[in-house]
């Protein structure tokens, strides 16, 4: 059971891993190209057998708006539109693009692909929550390996502040902290903006456990020989110190990952993250935000369900029993 | 015992005052304030200079913070520029909605949480106890963002529940609690089956380590039998690693209520201080801040009372 459970994590996170290097050729179409004719558009089945029982190769019904005050479509059964396989540097499109697109999870209000939006927002999302994780990663070792190296008042000092930063609610920390900055910057700016803040909320768990670590292997025999024979403490602490806290590193980091998904997604969702037309996890569920999304839109809401699938798959691919995730 | 809930006090003391100094300072520092969030780009420079001396905002940092200083003391909090209203008018209601929302989350958890971990800790196999473990192992996956997406889906599907705010205009006097807690239902749900979760995985990991001690199987050897080894004996030794958790748990209650509350519209303190931050209304901001910081003061004091009352050792 045990072991089931995590090759399925496994499997979920090498997929997840593999649609964010393949995203430009998966995604049918850029984030930003847009179908007014098709706005909420609902998403397109593929197709094997028409209406009189022939069998086909994959096609589709082109939508056909029956009415544009609700949105409300139907299928034009009397056109069938054959999928286009490995052509133009895409898996799969439609053969017909411009008229008949192929709309996996459908369209957005501004009539943008939702499919596409989501592998290409999974770069942005995931590449965040591990960017920050690093950066949580390369902080806490720091301050933990200084403070448990060091001891006495540095030590002190050190784990009294992670203390205080750790019993802060990190979802008003990050908003406290992105709100002062100016509303609208450019995508990338918040990216790195973004990072720098979930890694300084996210670093004192690694901080506090890194000190207790490194506070126990500096007694050790091998520690006290490198030591003797005249390594610096940033030779010791660096070469022999640290490389003994990377289990401990490698499950927090699974942990972080998830928290910072998660807190991405409700900044941008609050119109803190990243600016229209980026597509993150975020962006799109506050494109979402709002009571036809759930009564009538339902594709809309993929990204949560992205978002659920990803953070299962990590907490199952270690066999996770605690959860960071609402630390943020 | 004295001594010690008076140190806690003055931690929490300077707790407040950091954070709301904090938040004061660093809202200043923005770019941007009130006047040219609510004026726009297009005012004239005498109107924004107009309106900034009205506010006070053409003071220096230093002399604005010690101004709020001097009144902070006396317990005046200053001037929401947003609401026009004093500061200490707003929050009160704002903060007792999220406190309503907070506390129904963690009754909601630990009654759900700890009986089940309890439950599926002391069996290793089992439907039940197999259907436990793999419902938390789902929800820790699902932090309250998800959740309360994910139940306000279902009510606008069902309409078995109100999708967002807190009352019904329509409904007044004695059905007016039922319509609250019909609306709370969602939001509560949302923040606390996150944290069952958690709190059933602990108490689970609690009870099958205190099983596996020899005053268990000398207690099992002597005849009594296994369910009343794990309800009664064995519970107080599980208790003690999930009570030291309560003390982190708050932080994460206020998180959670965040997103929680920005979704289903629940008018509670940080869509508050949301709102505040984004029109930089810096008063305001620095009242929410502290009084996240005093929810933050009595969760800590108050989940180390329950720690010394399920563990002697932690009283000293």
């Amino acid at each position: 059971m045990r072991a089931n459970s995590r090759t399925v994590g496994i499997a979920i996170v090498s997929v997840a891993a593999a649609i964010v290097f393949a995203a430009p050729a998966l995604a049918p179409r850029p984030i930003d190209a847009r179908f007014p004719g098709a706005l909420n558009a609902p998403p397109t089945v593929p197709h094997v057998r028409d209406d009189d029982g022939a069998w086909h190769a994959p096609f589709i019904y082109p939508w056909t708006l029956a009415n544009r005050l609700e949105q409300r479509y139907e299928q034009d059964r009397s056109v069938r539109v054959p999928l286009a396989w490995f052509e133009n540097g895409h898996v799969v499109q439609s053969s017909d693009e411009t008229r008949a697109p192929l709309l996996w999870l459908g369209t957005d209000t501004y009539g943008r692909d939702v499919f596409s939006r989501l592998v290409f927002g999974a770069r942005v999302s995931l590449g965040l929550a591990l960017a920050a994780a690093l950066g949580s990663m390369i902080i806490g070792a720091l301050v933990g390996g200084v403070a448990g190296y060091a001891g006495g008042i540095t030590d002190d000092v050190l784990m009294r502040l992670t203390d205080f930063v750790m019993v802060l609610p990190g979802m008003y920390v990050a908003l406290a902290l992105r709100a002062v900055l100016p509303l609208v910057l450019p995508a990338e700016v918040v990216f790195a903006l973004l990072a720098v803040i979930f890694a300084v909320v996210g670093a004192p768990f690694i901080a506090r456990g890194v000190r207790a670590i490194v506070r126990s292997e500096r007694t050790l025999d091998y520690a006290v020989a490198a030591e003797a024979l005249g390594a610096s403490p940033a030779r010791l602490l660096i070469r022999h110190l640290l490389p003994s806290t990377r289990g401990f590193m490698a499950v927090e980091i699974t942990l972080l990952v998830p928290a910072f998904i998660v807190a991405e997604a409700t900044l941008s969702y609050v119109g803190l993250g990243f600016p229209d037309p980026t597509a993150s996890w975020g962006t799109m569920l506050r494109d979402a935000s709002n009571i036809r999304a759930f009564a009538d839109f339902p594709w809309l809401l993929s990204p949560a369900v992205a978002m659920f699938v990803v953070v299962l798959g990590l907490n199952l691919a270690v066999q996770n029993q605690r959860a960071h995730g609402t630390i943020l | 015992m004295i001594a010690y809930v008076v140190r806690r006090a003055l931690v929490a003391v300077l707790l407040v005052f950091a954070v709301s100094s904090a938040s004061l300072v660093l809202t200043r520092l923005a770019p941007g304030d009130f006047v040219t969030e609510s004026l726009g780009t297009h005012a004239s420079r005498e109107a924004m200079e107009r309106m900034r001396e009205r506010y006070g905002l053409n003071k220096s940092i230093a002399q604005q913070y010690r101004d709020w200083l001097a009144a902070a003391v006396r317990l005046d909090f200053g001037y929401s520029l947003q609401y026009d209203r004093p500061v200490r008018e707003l929050i009160p209601e704002r903060a007792a909605n999220t406190a309503i929302l907070a506390v129904t989350a963690l009754g909601l958890a630990t009654v759900i949480g700890l009986p089940l971990g309890v439950l599926s800790g002391s069996r290793r196999s089992g439907a039940l106890a197999a259907l436990v473990r793999a419902a938390s192992v789902v929800l820790l996956s699902m932090p309250p963002l998800l959740t309360s997406l994910f139940l306000v889906f279902v009510a606008a599907r069902t309409g078995w529940f109100p999708i967002g705010g807190m009352s019904s205009a329509a409904v007044t006097g004695g059905g007016a609690l039922l319509d609250l807690v019909h609306h709370l239902v969602v939001p509560a749900a949302a923040v606390g089956l996150p944290l069952a979760a958690m709190l059933e995985r602990l108490q689970a990991q609690a009870t099958t380590d205190v099983i596996g001690e020899p005053f268990v199987l000398a207690t099992l050897a002597r005849g009594v039998p296994y369910s009343r080894v794990v309800w009664r004996d064995a519970l107080k030794p599980a208790l003690r690693p999930v009570a030291s958790v309560y003390g982190l748990i708050v932080g994460t209650l206020l998180s959670g209520s965040f997103a929680v509350e920005v979704i289903t519209a629940w008018p509670g303190l940080g869509k508050l201080m949301l709102d505040a931050l984004r029109a930089r209304d810096v008063f305001l901001v620095a009242g929410c801040a502290g009084t996240g910081a005093i929810f933050l003061a009595f969760g800590t004091l108050f989940s180390d009372l329950i720690l010394g009352l399920v563990d002697p050792r932690a009283r000293e």
